[in-house]
């Protein structure tokens, strides 16, 4: 099942990657539009597989744990499974294309690279959300339902309150809430860490000192890093958490 | 015979009285420049010789042609001003002028020209100026192929690479200024003309106009300024094929328009700017053929302009097109090319089947709000995008180019 999947997203990918760049003859916009695709199909992917892969072989699960293994062991190797499988297609899937397009000769493989960094983190986080939505919901329809209500909740809805915040309090400084806002978001998050390296970071930097300072240095990009990582540690622990409480 | 013999005269003192050439050196009898021009006579060449000149506050009272060999160093110690022109018909030409007086009361200039005609400054190099060539109620002349080079950071304390003030019919043309406050300052000059300049990395404007009508400015490159040109409080400026690169900052334009009246901006390209165009209080322009590339904004329009039409331009992969901050719109946008437009063609004319509105609801949100910038390209924004665009309620609604190209122009 898994191996299946993750050959049609490989494939998917491969597609995406191949048409995009005949349709943009241009690396660097390529890598842009790339990224809207990324930020929105990724986690949308991470979170339907994981939830999907988990309910799918629940029986085989329950099997094995019969057997004398760790929990922690079963349930993290089945995680990596899906969301290290996951990782490999997007970058494969995505690399081929650009590298035989000559992406080591061009400008844009830093920029590329961190393309694939942040899709990377972004399959880990949500793979890991589904997991633990799905160890939580016994009912499958339920699971589902959450999953893609998270799903849509971080890409579209979060964004939605957050700029009715910024709008509401327009009169007050908002750099700080801004970027704590952006943080608290992994989808957020990645949409501006690839914005930074973009050349659009100026224009981000055009309002207020702090988004500047931000912005404008390495130190933010630090940051939004170790946040994706806490956005990983996370729910994985949870997994971990709740795997070794779990009846079944 | 008398007369042929006094014209004889004439014709063989020609020569001597007229042409004579003054040498300046470190061991001949003149051996500074201040001295030359007292010993010349009118329309002599004074040619000064390699070395280094200790002084300032030299005066050129009559027309005299001034030559450096070798770009001889005029070092004006800090002192004060360097050279003055107080006559007509001066030629300055080679020399290498550093160490101007910087002063907060008194603007010293490298070279200064005062209420002169035809004058002709070229081929110098200005170094730690203050304020470089200095044009001051004068006109017909020329400012050919100088290259200044300041080290301005602040505003207070620095001068312009070339300033006119009061002066017309200038013609600046080939000079390459760097690191100073305004590349080029023209403040109540008229019907002059700015050509093939560069000016770059300046800590304000490459080229500022302040109450200054009829002047024209072609092929320049204005390059990493403050802002890359300010045209304020002027009418009929002509400006075309100029380039605009790199203006990136918090306060940064390509070009900026503040109370201009009947412009024409034609076949310029901004490209890399923060702000491609911030036009404010101005009517009845032309945007005509201009290349608009990667700009965070490529037009921004705040109040008050009227009857401005942009016809055949280029909008290229802009964070924003057009931003607005009224509902009001009076400016026809007609047969440009958008890059971001998603329209068809179905009868294969060129030209796109449904209008474009190049104003988006976030870029009217981000006016307001300049914080939300931070959600630029999130999925939520496209999608209230979307809904503006299909129903505009906060964008002004007659804003459309009805004719959007399903190709990019050239010209």
């Amino acid at each position: 099942m898994r191996s299946r999947w993750s050959y049609v997203y490989f494939a998917f990918y491969l597609l995406l990657g191949v048409v995009l760049l005949f349709l943009n003859n241009d690396l660097s916009k390529a890598v842009i539009t790339l990224m809207n695709v990324i930020i929105v199909l990724v986690p949308l992917i991470g979170t339907i597989f994981g939830v999907m892969y988990y309910y799918n072989s629940q029986e085989f699960t329950e099997l094995l744990l019969a057997q004398p293994i760790k929990r922690s062991s079963i349930f993290l190797g089945q995680y990596l499974g899906v969301a290290l499988s996951l990782s490999m297609s997007l970058t494969l899937g995505l690399g081929i294309p650009f590298v035989f397009y000559g992406l080591f000769e061009s400008s844009a493989i830093w920029d590329f690279s961190l393309l694939l960094i942040t899709g990377t983190f972004l399959t880990l986080i949500f793979t890991a959300l589904a997991f633990n939505i799905a160890l939580s919901n016994e009912n499958k329809i339920k699971g589902f339902g959450y999953a893609i209500l998270l799903w849509l909740f971080l890409a579209v809805i979060y964004d939605g309150l957050f700029l009715m915040t910024l709008i509401f309090f327009e009169d007050y400084p908002l750099d700080k809430v801004s970027l704590i806002g952006t943080m608290l978001n992994p989808i957020d998050l990645s949409r501006t860490l690839i914005l930074l390296k973009l050349d659009i970071s100026a224009l981000l930097g055009y309002t207020g000192a702090v988004f500047k300072q931000f912005f404008g240095t390495s130190f933010g990009l630090i940051v939004s890093f170790v946040m994706l990582t806490v956005w990983v540690v996370m729910p994985v622990l949870r997994i971990v958490f709740k795997s070794k409480k779990k009846d079944f | 015979m008398k007369h042929i013999l006094a014209l004889l005269a004439v014709i063989i003192m020609t020569p001597f009285t007229y042409a004579q050439t003054v040498e300046v050196c470190k061991t001949c009898p003149i051996s500074t420049l201040s001295d030359g021009i007292a010993q010349a006579k009118d329309f002599d060449t004074i040619v000064v010789k390699k070395g280094t000149y200790k002084e300032h506050n030299v005066i050129v009272d009559k027309p005299l042609t001034i030559i450096g060999e070798n770009y001889p160093i005029i070092d004006g110690e800090l002192k004060g001003e360097i050279i003055t022109i107080i006559s007509d018909n001066v030629t300055v030409d080679g020399l290498f002028i550093i160490n101007v007086g910087n002063s907060y009361t008194a603007d010293y200039a490298a070279i200064r020209v005062k209420n002169s005609k035809n004058f002709l400054i070229q081929n110098l190099v200005l170094e730690k100026l203050f304020f470089g060539i200095y044009i001051e109620k004068s006109r017909d002349g020329k400012v050919f192929h100088n290259k200044i080079i300041g080290e301005a950071v602040e505003e207070y304390n620095s001068g312009n690479g070339i300033q006119l003030w009061y002066s017309k019919n200038v013609l600046i043309e080939h000079n390459f200024v760097q690191h100073v406050r305004d590349g080029i300052y023209l403040e109540f000059s008229n019907f002059c003309t700015i050509k093939n300049n560069v000016s770059a990395l300046n800590v304000r404007y490459g080229l500022h106009f302040m109450f200054s009508n009829d002047d024209l400015y072609e092929d320049n490159t204005f390059e990493n300024n403050g802002a890359g040109v300010a045209v304020m409080f002027s009418k009929r400026i002509k400006m075309f094929n100029n380039s605009f690169k790199e203006n990136w900052g918090t306060a940064s334009y390509g070009l900026l328009l503040k109370e201009i009246n009947d412009a024409e901006i034609k076949g310029n390209t901004f490209e890399d700017n923060t702000i491609g165009i911030n036009v404010e209080g101005s009517n009845r322009i032309n945007y005509m053929h201009n290349t608009f590339e990667n700009n965070g904004w490529a037009i921004k329009v705040k109040g008050a302009c009227y009857t401005n039409s942009f016809t055949e331009n280029n909008f290229l992969y802009n964070s924003f097109d057009i931003a607005y901050n009224s509902k009001v719109n009076d400016n026809e946008f007609d047969k440009n090319y958008w890059s971001s437009y998603t329209g068809y063609d179905l009868d294969k004319n060129g030209i796109g089947d449904i209008p474009y509105r190049p104003v988006k609801l976030f870029s009217y949100i981000v006016n307001r709000t300049p914080e939300t910038i931070i959600l630029l390209r999130s999925m939520f924004i496209d999608i209230i995008d979307f809904s503006e665009k299909v129903s505009p309620v906060f964008t002004p609604d007659d804003l459309l180019d009805n004719n959007p190209q399903i190709k990019k122009l050239t010209w």
